[in-house]
């Protein structure tokens, strides 16, 4: 489980996030959603460490990271995986050395049983005979498809995806959520997706935090978000034609 | 003032929670063929043409009856090994090495590769750049070597061959009040420079913000920089090394 408590963080003097606190449970695929420019991905970063909120503190499983010294922040982070919204894959290394990445680094297995493993992963997200392939010659969802597969290689506890449907065709969109809240649930990890896509909400927000202005303005799940009567919501998920059509349906 | 003390913190940053020894040695290795074997034949090129250049220069300067034709290889030799071979060459090594170390870092950051080895709690900066400054050290004098040979073998087959010099006198030339303590200012020379243009460029490159364009402005402050930087301390270091 991850706490974030009183989150705050500006740039330049200017307030992107605002004291927003929540929980994200374990074994479910949390959700952070909210218009462009709302601060999901500064959020999303003040968790992982990236970016040091100006205020509040995010606790791992109680461990507190944003007060943590080196080695503990060292050790939560060894117990991450993480999706980037390009797929962030290593363009020097092919397929099979960017999964591998993290257990050169992170462990001392032995070569074969690193590639074993290496092979699970990238067939557990749908992906066989592109070990040897570099970056720049497979396909902006079979790359999603190679960051989640180095996510989760190293089994991680927490599993973080910024955007994971940008730039994908529907399809492609709705695979790349299947598999997020399969591995979810088969590895009983703690996910956190920030997103904007009103299908990834209805298909995997199992709690969902909405973020408005910078500010938490709602918290549920994607059974009773379309019932919030929050009009700033309702603005959000009823953008779209498909959702228009389920206003006022019972779910 | 600011940006050099970002560059001191940097530095400071590259020899904290290091990775293992085994991990280094091959990053190390891979950089020193990129950066080292990778650019031998341009420095090669480069410097047997200074070479044969300077030889012609000198020749056509010096035409006095009173001064031997073996000065001339005398002058080529002074020239080439100490400032030549490292200053002109650190030069080109910043705008190939040096743009291709800013260019490959500002991309990693702009596509989010080195926020991803970050988060896998591994410090970016120390195993991004200290291979690269490692293997540049390294590297960077064995090139300077090599163009100094090919500079003065240049200038042998330009002297030879128009008949300026003999292949005896030149021998001579090259051999006439020769004193070491030339190659080490020039192998001293080419430590600190490779340490500016390795650290300067890979400064400029992992603080990349923004997208493309500014990828390709880092790449250009990374050379400019670094070549003021060699001009400085070149400066710097005439000064404080010759003691003779």
């Amino acid at each position: 489980m991850i706490k974030i408590k009183n989150i705050s963080k500006s740039f330049n003097g200017k307030a992107v996030i605002q004291e927003i606190s929540g929980e994200f449970d374990k074994g479910k695929t949390n959700l952070i959603i909210g218009s462009s420019g709302t601060g999901k991905s500064v959020l999303l970063k003040c968790i992982v460490g990236l970016i040091t909120p100006n205020e509040g503190n995010v606790f791992y499983d109680l461990r507190n990271f944003t007060e943590a010294d080196k080695e503990l922040k060292s050790e939560i982070r060894r117990e991450i995986g993480m999706l980037f919204q390009g797929g962030a894959l290593f363009d020097s290394k092919n397929v099979e050395h960017n999964v591998m990445f993290p257990l050169d680094i992170l462990t001392k297995m032995h070569p074969d049983e690193k590639l074993d493993r290496v092979n699970f992963c990238l067939q557990r997200v749908g992906l066989e005979n592109v070990n040897k392939k570099m970056p720049s010659e497979i396909s902006g969802g079979m790359k999603k498809r190679v960051g989640i597969a180095r996510a989760i290689v190293n089994n991680p506890n927490y599993l973080f995806c910024d955007e994971p449907n940008s730039g994908l065709d529907p399809q492609t969109s709705i695979l790349i959520d299947d598999l997020i809240g399969e591995i979810t649930h088969e590895f009983d990890i703690t996910t956190i997706v920030v997103t904007h896509d009103m299908n990834s909400v209805m298909g995997i927000g199992e709690k969902i935090l909405f973020l408005y202005k910078g500010r938490k303005l709602w918290e549920g799940s994607n059974t009773d978000i379309v019932h919030s009567g929050l009009s700033e919501l309702d603005d959000f998920v009823f953008s779209n034609k498909v959702m228009q059509g389920l206003k006022g349906k019972p779910q | 003032m600011k940006g050099f003390g970002q560059y001191m913190i940097f530095l400071g940053s590259l020899v904290v929670r290091r990775e293992s020894f085994k991990t280094y040695y091959r990053l190390v290795m891979e950089e020193s063929v990129l950066i080292g074997v990778k650019s031998i034949g341009l420095v090669a090129l480069v410097a047997t043409f200074i070479g044969a250049v300077t030889t012609v220069q000198t020749a056509y300067n010096l035409v006095s009856p009173l001064i031997p034709r073996y000065m001339i290889a005398n002058v080529v030799r002074e020239m080439t090994v100490l400032e030549l071979a490292p200053t002109i060459m650190a030069i080109i090594y910043a705008g190939k090495v040096g743009s291709s170390m800013a260019g490959g870092l500002g991309t990693m950051r702009i596509t989010e590769q080195i926020d991803a080895l970050e988060v896998m709690g591994i410090n970016s900066a120390s195993y991004l750049v200290l291979p690269k400054i490692v293997a540049s050290l390294l590297m960077y004098p064995l090139l300077v070597i090599v163009a100094g040979a090919c500079a003065l073998f240049g200038g042998y087959l330009v002297a030879t061959i128009s008949g300026m010099v003999t292949p005896t006198d030149y021998a001579y030339g090259l051999r006439f009040y020769f004193d070491s303590y030339a190659i080490t200012f020039a192998l001293i020379k080419s430590f600190v420079f490779a340490f500016l243009i390795s650290s300067i460029s890979s400064f400029k490159g992992y603080f990349t913000q923004g997208g493309a364009l500014e990828v390709g402005i880092a790449t250009t402050a990374a050379v400019t920089a670094s070549i003021i930087a060699v001009l400085l301390s070149d400066y710097l270091l005439a000064q404080l090394l010759y003691v003779r």
